[in-house]
């Protein structure tokens, strides 16, 4: 049987207390995410009612496959998230760990895979900026379609890396015993957080990838 | 170990400082620096936050010099329009939105809910770090060679045409960002969770209303500014037209995005103000608050609402005509509900028990100054007028009267009302009062001919004008002379004070409310015992009701 | 533009006047409740004030007939603002059909004007009298603003877009005109002149040609028809204007609705001739190939000016008489 070591914060009356404010405190935090990223929906909805071509043009030049393989990956890691968090639900240590080791490696899959296709962009010259080059009367349009590419899915990408980095700091604590069917609220938390970084990429999937494809 | 004082019996004895409390409960800069002691934390906070209130009013007092005179024969042009986005940028980010919650919120939401601290005290010592950290960047701007965009920073000027620190500035301000957000995720979710036992929500006190519609500004709005800031240095770092017409960009996208947050970033600093008119106006009438429904509903109403007006920054940016008819008819209807709580103030001080000490004579001025400033918030709503007066000095007015004469009034009433609870002293009345009036008669001075010389057409912004601007000027930068002078002087005896003021009570001013019902200073875990609530807020009367 | 002291500008345009009605009656609503307030605080703080330590005040502290009073008098107040600016907001964006087109660009930092007659200006303004004039503007690289204080007008100028304004002076003077959006260090040296005179007068000015770099006293719309040569646009657009394949005919064009490929209509105005010249794919024309290049970099603002003019005069004149001149 391991040992379980319960912490209750000096402020919270009880654990009850704790669980609730943790819990409300990660709803209000990806509140914030959602009206971040929801500047950039705003940008991106603007320009593409303006230039529907160009962001048709630009999005063909996308990497469907690669996208779709991504979409796949990180709708597995919300899988193995969710596992995770029940196995720490049910005091479970090691399959607690194994699963967030799952959900690290999917997403160093999908983060590898993005560097992947960044490189290929930056090798057909649809980086944004001085090198930026485009066949056909809508290079402009589509240099602006590239502009967010770049921002949605580089802002995601750095969520999804500290993603990766709590999930670490969260093995870490498992593997210290920190965590039991009585307390892993940390667990829990870091749950919401990667769904919803994967419920970003889901709309930022077929914005991009999916714009003009019959 | 604290006892709860009961009312009346401070009247009796000399006061005798509590053994041990939060301020010497530790010594050394370690305990400081180390801290999560909201009440610390909230001290921390009030050293920074003075210190860049006197750079902000530095670079003030060069822009009223120059002004002086129409020619611009101080500073050069480029140096005038680094002083005065340094000015407005300091003030804002780094003066304001901070001010009343991250030092007197801090401090107070704790202990009004009857809690030992806030729900996340490590975030909120992060959240003080966040601020100096981006505090440093804008310091390291000012010392070494400025910025010149105004704190709006538009495209395309800021991302293309400006030669001056921009990338640093937004570097700093999207870093400062970060601590408004923490601050509001703490506020939410102590204020949601950690109250007393018998504390609903319509026994808050309206310091607490006041401050979670505040926390639903900073956890909602600041997010947009963060994501606009990215934009602008990707645009100007990397050179990728987001905003750039060359590339069928739009630069008035980029106005929709800055004010989505940066409307409700007025918000952010006057509802916390509010909330302590509220707390003072009740003490000092010793009645309860009249129409508390409402003015709590208000504050909710003036959050949400705040949303929805931006658009009235951009009447002649080129906006649609119908556009602007929304944000107009939106930006009228905002104003009711700050109409509503000024009514309900005054309405406080009927058949009420009134006294004139300092914290009330900031509360009296602040009713004053935010009417008024208010009101001429009514012509810049009105489209065919702001057409005339956009980007004029009247606007500048305006938004002085709100966050000088309103935010930073309530501030100081605030910090007057409440220094005995944190610093265990009393302030010197006599010249508490002096430096109230001196700076209201100060701020009057500088700001009203202000509204004059922007229906004159003034412009904003400007460095040189025509000589016939000059007397208007003239007055403005003489009143603003009373003004800092009005400014220094509680600055000096709130530190006379922490070693020669007269020790403070438990419950000096004989008020309601959770944190009088503790030491003052306060023991670091607030409350010996968590209290249990039993009657409404602002219960002065019938007197004789107690908290256990 | 005296310098003598003033508290408030002088009225000089049709408009100004009802400005300053909304003005003054803001002004008394304004006072009307701030001396209320300021009344009833001093009063009631006066009034009741404390005089003994352990009076009780009675437990006033709400009534909802008060609470709906001070709600919807002043809401009531606030919409007649309202209806009453946007009213005021909707003449001010409604030129009258007989104004006198005017082109400015704005640049760092001075203000460039141009007169249908072929007068251009610096940082000054020359107008007649009693005639409705329309300004078209843009800028050429930071967003400024136009501003004239005693007409009551005002406009943001934006790289990228044409924005426009009306005016009609009413009275013979000097008055201020100001750049009033920020836009770097000479912000507030971007200022001139604007100069209201008799129509005589202004006839007057006209031919003296005063103040025109470049080439003086020529029209717009033969600059225009000039560039219309220099950059070749006969070759798709046709030196006959009319029944040719590869781009659509001109003559007739501005202000006309156009369908496009996509199946819109739009109305072919003077933001629609700039953006089919620097973004031509952006509109394609019904039953039209996407042919046109871009000309971006290649025409300043100046230039798109002179060829809107070119084009307006093929509607006016016809194109006989715009030919002629230009070879002239």
């Amino acid at each position: 049987m391991s040992e379980t070591h319960v912490t209750l914060a000096h402020q919270f009356d009880d654990r009850e207390q704790q669980t609730e404010a943790a819990t409300l405190g990660m709803w209000a935090f990806l509140s914030t995410e959602v009206l971040f990223f929801g500047g950039l929906f705003t940008g991106y909805a603007v320009y593409r009612a303006n230039f529907p071509e160009a962001f048709a043009e630009g999005s063909q030049h996308l990497d469907i496959l690669l996208g779709g393989i991504n979409t796949a990956v990180l709708i597995s890691s919300s899988l193995t998230m969710a596992l995770a968090v029940h196995a720490a639900q049910s005091g479970r240590r090691q399959t607690l760990i194994a699963f967030l080791l799952a959900t690290i490696l999917l997403g160093s899959v999908f983060l590898g895979i993005k560097v992947v296709e960044y490189s290929h962009k930056f090798h057909d010259h649809l980086v944004p900026g001085p090198s930026f080059q485009f066949p056909g009367p809508f290079a402009r349009q589509v240099q602006l379609f590239y502009s967010f590419y770049f921002a949605m899915t580089g802002m995601h990408a750095v969520h999804m890396i500290i993603g990766v980095g709590i999930l670490a700091g969260l093995i870490s604590m498992a593997w210290k015993n920190r965590f039991s069917a009585e307390y892993y609220t940390p667990v829990e938390v870091t749950g919401l957080y990667w769904h919803f970084v994967d419920i970003v990429w889901i709309f930022l999937f077929p914005l991009l990838y999916l714009l003009g494809r019959h | 170990m604290s006892t709860a004082a009961v009312a009346g019996q401070d009247q009796l004895a000399t006061p005798v400082a509590p053994r041990e409390h939060y301020l010497n409960v530790d010594y050394g800069v370690k305990s400081w620096l180390f801290t999560t002691d909201h009440k610390r934390i909230a001290l921390l906070y009030l050293a920074s936050i003075t210190l860049f209130f006197f750079l902000g009013g530095f670079f003030a007092v060069l822009i009223r010099l120059e002004l002086m005179t129409p020619p611009g024969d101080l500073v050069q042009s480029e140096t005038y329009n680094k002083l005065f986005t340094l000015h407005g940028l300091i003030m804002i980010f780094f003066f304001l939105i901070p001010s009343i919650p991250a030092v007197l919120g801090n401090f107070l939401v704790p202990m009004m809910i009857g809690a030992r601290d806030l729900a996340f005290p490590r975030l909120n010592l992060l959240s003080w770090y966040i601020y100096m950290l981006g505090g440093l960047f804008t310091l390291f701007v000012a010392v070494f060679g400025g910025v010149d965009t105004g704190w709006t920073f538009y495209t395309p000027y800021s991302t293309t045409y400006a030669n001056s620190n921009v990338m640093l500035t937004a570097v700093g301000v999207f870093i400062t960002g970060f601590s408004s957000i923490l601050t509001g995720l703490n506020f939410v979710v102590t204020i949601h969770t950690m109250r007393a036992p018998g504390l609903t929500w319509f026994r808050l006190p309206l310091f607490l209303w006041a401050h979670y519609a505040t926390s639903l500004i900073l956890i909602l709005g600041t997010p947009v500014l963060a994501i606009t800031i990215v934009l602008v240095a990707l645009e100007r770092g990397l050179r990728i037209g987001i905003f750039d017409p060359a590339l069928g960009g739009d630069p008035v996208l980029f106005q929709h995005l800055f004010w989505f947050y940066s409307h409700p970033a007025v918000y952010i600093m006057i509802l916390p103000a509010m909330g302590v008119i509220s707390e003072l106006v009740t003490c000092f009438s010793r009645k309860r608050i009249f129409g508390y429904g409402f003015i709590a509903s208000a504050s909710v109403a003036i959050a949400i609402l705040g949303f929805l007006v931006w658009g009235h920054h951009m009447f002649v940016s080129s906006q649609s005509v119908y556009a602007g008819l929304v944000f107009s008819i939106l930006s009228f209807l905002v104003a009711i509900p700050s109409a509503i709580k000024v009514f309900n103030w005054t309405a406080t001080l009927y058949k009420g028990s009134v006294s004139y000490q300092t914290p009330m004579l900031y509360a009296f001025g602040f009713i004053g100054l935010f009417t008024t400033g208010g009101l001429t918030g009514l012509f810049l709503a009105s489209l065919g007028l702001d057409v005339h007066v956009h980007d004029t000095y009247f606007v500048v007015a305006h938004f002085h009267y709100i966050m000088v004469g309103g935010a930073i009034m309530g501030y100081l009433g605030g910090l007057h009302f409440w220094w005995p609870k944190m610093t265990g002293r009393m302030y010197p009345e006599g010249w508490a009062r002096l430096a109230a009036l001196v700076i209201f008669i100060g701020f009057n001075l500088t700001f009203f001919p202000q509204f004059l010389l922007g229906y004159l057409g003034m412009p904003r912004r400007y460095h040189m004008y025509p000589p016939e601007f000059q007397i208007l000027n003239v007055m403005s930068s003489a009143g603003a002379s009373i003004l800092g002078v009005g400014y220094l002087v509680p600055m000096v005896y709130f530190v006379w004070s922490l070693r020669y003021g007269a020790v403070a009570s438990a419950n000096p001013w004989q008020a309601k409310g959770l944190e009088w019902q503790t030491s003052s200073p306060p023991p670091t875990e607030n409350f010996a015992r968590t209290p249990i609530v039993r009657e409404e807020a602002y219960a002065y009367s019938p007197l004789g009701v107690k908290v256990v | 533009m005296g310098s003598e002291f003033s508290l408030l500008p002088e009225q000089a345009s049709t408009i100004a006047a009802h400005v300053d009605a909304l003005y003054y009656f803001l002004i008394s609503v304004s006072l009307f409740f701030a001396a209320l307030i300021f009344f009833l605080v001093i009063y009631f703080a006066a009034k009741y004030r404390r005089r003994s330590e352990n009076e009780q005040p009675p437990p006033i502290h709400e009534d909802l007939r008060l609470e709906l009073v001070w709600t919807l008098i002043p809401l009531g107040l606030a919409m007649v603002m309202f209806a009453w600016g946007a009213n005021l907001y909707f003449r001010l964006s409604r030129p009258p059909a007989d104004a006198m087109d005017l082109y400015v660009v704005g640049k760092q930092w001075m203000w460039k004007v141009q007169h249908p007659e072929g007068q251009r200006e610096i940082n000054e303004l020359h107008v007649p009298v009693g005639q409705p004039i329309k300004l078209t503007m843009t800028s050429e690289d930071v967003i400024h603003s136009f501003f004239i204080p005693a007409f009551r007008i005002k406009m943001d100028v934006v790289p990228g877009r044409y924005t426009t304004t009306w005016f009609e002076a009413t009275k013979t003077g000097e008055f201020h005109l100001f750049c009033t959006e920020y836009c770097g260090t000479r912000h507030s040296q971007m200022i001139g002149r604007v100069v209201v005179m008799a129509p005589v007068q202004y006839e007057q000015w006209l031919r003296n040609g005063n103040g025109a770099p470049g080439p003086s006293g020529e029209a717009p719309e033969v600059a225009g028809a000039r560039l219309f040569q220099e950059q070749r646009c006969a070759t798709c657009h046709g030196a006959n204007l009319g029944g040719v394949v590869l781009g659509p005919a001109l003559d007739g064009l501005l202000g006309r609705p156009v369908k496009l490929q996509n199946g819109e209509t739009v109305i072919a105005d003077e933001s629609y001739i700039r953006e089919s010249i620097l973004n031509p794919t952006a509109k394609i024309t019904a039953g039209y190939q996407s042919l046109m290049p871009t000309y971006q970099g290649q025409i300043n603002e100046e230039g798109l000016f002179h060829l809107i003019a070119y084009i307006r005069s093929l509607t006016k004149t016809g194109e006989k008489a715009a030919e002629t001149r230009a070879e002239q």
